[in-house]
């Protein structure tokens, strides 16, 4: 069986998000980038179904700027077969709406013909949380999305998700496409070996057009706004004094 | 972990550290032979993350190392326009006219820069020439050979436990070995200062000294932006308790880096580096161009000061120190990325030659005769003195003794011979009996910030199950010894708060360190009165997010 988990070029978590002057969207230059939290999830997943002997290989895909190659460089690293980069913009400042990229890896399924696609549950830059589900409906497989558990069973997977204050576990017919949640495992380093071995793994380079699919936006961003700061607290020294301010603060 | 378990993997030179000096001799090594294995290994999330400098850039080192820099795009797009030096008081300033400054501190010719993006662009500039570049990539130790000479380092260990054993995730990383290695690992490098310790480099030569620069970068008012301009200033905050300045340069895209740089050898341990940077931004000059700006990142980093007589010597069997891991900064220019890179490429130089004949693992000593008797010898000997004026009569003074000093020297001679450092940083504080507690202004959220929300603009993170990189010789000693004799200086020294002496009712004093927000500036291994920090590498990637610093 080969899996195929999509990867996306985020900006990192550890950076302070900046809105460009304007608000236009979100500053990226100079800006620290890297694999989509719940991706690497999705790899993680993949290379230990690829160990447990439930998988034959694993393909990497990445829609976006020509710097995702250093994503699917990491997805190598980590344990990845092979790896497809469909460069769809020039500008890091484009996002590729989720119904584009799903197109896409709706043509790439078609092509490769994979077992399973292993999604992150949504990329922490736009949150959308869409492309694992608009493939499901494009390709008219199963979907299983928030899994924190992926069992393989003959040919279906048994999956259990993340649902509003508890688990649920369902059964779905294979070929599926599953999107991860944060607790289905701890992915691993990509050490420094398997960096080096990864730079000689296959990276396909095509673009969007090679798949005849349009990646002009549909959507239009009408505003970017940074939260409110938060206005700073005091230390109150006694109940008497909570009280007192909260009243002052129209709170009770 | 034993080393046997660990992969290993030959290279002709293998590099620790991706910054102007150690790019530098990673570019210089495939252009005199294309066929050299050269490695650079990198501790920051990627090339960049971990630079911090001012900066205004002499070209000098690029245009040696890489001539036709500007069609290959090297992001030197701001030449400096106007440069102006300021005396501030309290509520004021004068404006120490150019006439006085001698030729040396002209800033013509020169660019303000992200050097983080220059290093970005120059490890492209290596990749392209075949050099291997790994970010992310700690290295952690140096391998010695039979005869204790260096033949590698290792790099890349990940996944250990709080206690060091290996954990689920465990990967011990390889041994990358080389006929040379240069460690090119900054000022203070972690693997430099172990290379220095071991083969006694200091003998003979005065200590090394520091400083501590913070800096911002802002986005301003675009009216009251004026690309190109670069100001220095002294004075008011710091005055009489420690020598140091500010540098506000206007860069591209409206955006201005506020620097501040606080000497090291201070004797007030009350003294608090990072709150007289937040004051220094609330002189009525600063106010007037900060306000109504944003703060969009925050770092800070050690600068080494000690000049020409402090350096080290820079080579022992098997390895080269480079750029500041010896101390290449010329103090009153504050310049050290020229000569970094100047450095990096004259140990190139000799590794190629030695390399041509087949000689490996021994002493290059042709290149620390380039570092003395060249370009970066002639630039640091000039200055020697000016350091050691400001520490002995105090900059104001010195200002005129050391412009005097500097006219004569590009002259050819000096009126005061080669002047000494005396004591090293961490002996020069004094015990906290003898100096007043300094009160400091609450940050006003606008203009100065508290020091954890400034660290959360460096975007630092540690993986917090490993263990700290912050090593106390003996644990007792922060609250045993700092603490009565010195009011434990780690407190304010500390530019991102990692140290804290926490008293809770009834309790002792409990000293407490929160690695996670260390942002690798090495103050702490400088200046701890004890001597009693060793900043080692903590697994790779970790440490600031560095933007364009
Ligand atoms: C506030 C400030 C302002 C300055 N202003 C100017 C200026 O305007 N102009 C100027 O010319 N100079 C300026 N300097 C000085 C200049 O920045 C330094 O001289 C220069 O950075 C030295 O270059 P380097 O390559 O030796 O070290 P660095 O630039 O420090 O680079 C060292 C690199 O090695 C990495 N590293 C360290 N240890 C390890 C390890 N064990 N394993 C892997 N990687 C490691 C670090 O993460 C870093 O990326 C300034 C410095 C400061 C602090
Ligand atoms: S812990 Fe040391 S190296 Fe880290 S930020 Fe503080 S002073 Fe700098």
């Amino acid at each position: 069986m080969k899996v195929l988990v999509p990867v996306k070029r985020v900006i990192d978590y550890n950076v302070k998000v900046r809105v460009k002057a304007g608000g236009s969207g979100v500053d990226l230059a100079n800006v620290k980038m890297s694999m989509n939290p719940f991706d690497e999830i999705a790899v993680e997943e993949a290379i230990r179904l690829k160990e447990a002997g439930k998988a034959e290989e694993i393909i990497a895909v990445s829609v976006g700027v020509k710097q995702a190659q250093e994503t699917l460089r990491t997805a190598l690293a980590m344990g990845a077969d092979r790896a497809i980069l469909i460069v769809a913009a020039d500008d890091v400042h484009t996002d590729i709406e989720p119904l584009a990229v799903a197109k896409l890896l709706k043509a790439v399924i078609d092509e490769e013909q994979p077992g399973i696609v292993l999604c992150g549950k949504q990329a922490i830059d736009n949150d959308m949380n869409a492309t694992g589900q608009m493939l499901a409906a494009l390709t008219g497989w199963a979907q299983a999305t928030f899994a924190s558990k992926l069992e393989i069973d003959g040919d279906s997977a048994n999956v259990t998700r993340e649902v509003d204050g508890g688990l649920q576990t369902i059964k779905v017919k294979m070929p599926a496409i599953v999107t991860v949640d944060l607790r289905l495992n701890e992915p691993r380093y990509a050490s420094l070996p398997n960096i080096m071995k990864a730079k000689k793994k296959p990276l396909d380079e095509k673009t969007a057009a090679d798949y005849g699919v349009e990646v002009a936006p549909r959507l239009e961003i009408v505003s970017t706004a940074e939260p409110e700061a938060r206005a700073a607290g005091i230390i109150v020294g006694s109940v008497d004094e909570l009280v007192e301010k909260l009243k002052e603060a129209g709170a009770v | 972990m034993s080393g046997s378990a660990r992969e290993t993997i030959e290279y002709d030179v293998v590099i620790a550290g991706a910054g102007p000096a150690g790019l530098s001799a990673a570019v210089r090594l495939k252009q005199l032979d294309s066929s050299l294995d050269v490695v650079v290994l990198e501790k920051g999330s990627e090339v960049g993350a971990h630079i911090l400098s001012g900066a205004v850039l002499d070209p000098s080192g690029l245009e040696a190392l890489i001539p036709d820099w500007k069609e290959k795009g090297a992001p030197l797009n701001v030449p400096v326009t106007s440069d102006k030096f300021y005396m501030l008081g309290e509520a004021g300033q004068i404006r120490v006219p150019g006439f006085p400054m001698p030729p040396l501190m002209n800033n013509h010719g020169n660019y303000i820069v992200s050097m983080a993006n220059v290093c970005r662009w120059m490890a492209e500039q290596a990749e392209e020439l075949g050099v291997e570049v790994f970010p992310g990539m700690a290295c952690s130790e140096l391998v010695y050979d039979e005869n204790g000479g260096v033949k590698g380092v290792v790099a890349g260990e990940f996944g250990k436990e709080a206690d060091g054993t290996p954990g689920p995730a465990y990967e011990p990383g390889m041994e990358l070995h080389g006929k040379y290695v240069f460690l090119s690992e900054g000022v203070r490098g972690s693997l430099a200062k172990e290379v220095i310790a071991k083969y006694d480099l200091s003998k003979g030569k005065e200590p090394q000294k520091f400083g501590i620069g913070m800096k911002e970068i802002w986005e301003i008012d675009p009216d009251k932006h004026n690309e190109g301009e670069v100001t220095h200033t002294m004075g008011w905050p710091l005055g009489g308790n420690a020598g140091g300045g500010s540098f506000i340069y206007h860069l591209e895209n409206n955006q201005v880096y506020v620097g501040f740089v606080v000497h090291l050898n201070y004797k007030n341990p009350h003294l608090f580096p990072y709150m007289e940077f937040q004051r220094f931004k609330h002189h009525p000059m600063v106010a007037e161009l900060l306000e109504g700006g944003k703060r969009v990142a925050y770092g800070a980093r050690a600068i080494s000061e000690g000049g020409y007589q402090s350096m080290p010597k820079m080579v022992a069997p098997g390895v080269a120190l480079l750029g500041c891991s010896v101390g290449m900064v010329n103090v009153p220019r504050i310049k050290g990325n020229h000569n970094a890179m100047l450095s990096g490429k004259a140990a190139a130089e000799a590794a190629f030659d030695a390399i041509k004949v087949e000689r490996s693992g021994d002493e290059l000593t042709a290149y620390e005769d380039d570092v003395r008797g060249g370009a970066i010898g002639k630039d640091l000997k000039k200055v020697r003195n000016v350091k050691p004026m400001w520490s002995k009569w105090g900059m104001l003074p010195s200002l005129a003794l050391g412009g005097l000093d500097m006219w004569t020297n590009t002259l050819g001679f000096s009126l005061f011979g080669t002047m000494k450092h005396g004591k090293t940083d961490a002996a020069a504080t004094e015990e906290a009996s003898k100096h007043k507690v300094i009160d400091y202004p609450k940050p006003d959220g606008k203009l100065s910030f508290d020091r954890l929300t400034n660290v959360s603009f460096a975007m630092t993170n540690h993986e917090e199950s490993q263990p700290s990189h912050l090593q106390l010789g003996d644990d007792k000693l922060p609250i045993s010894v700092n603490l009565p004799k010195y009011g434990e200086p780690a407190q304010r020294y500390c530019p991102a708060g990692v140290y804290e002496v926490v008293e809770e009712d009834g309790s002792d004093p409990r000293f407490v360190i929160n690695f996670q927000n260390c942002v690798h500036c090495k103050t702490c291994d400088i200046k701890d009165p004890s001597q009693n920090i060793n900043w080692v590498t903590p697994q790779g990637g970790d440490g600031p997010n560095y933007p364009n610093m």
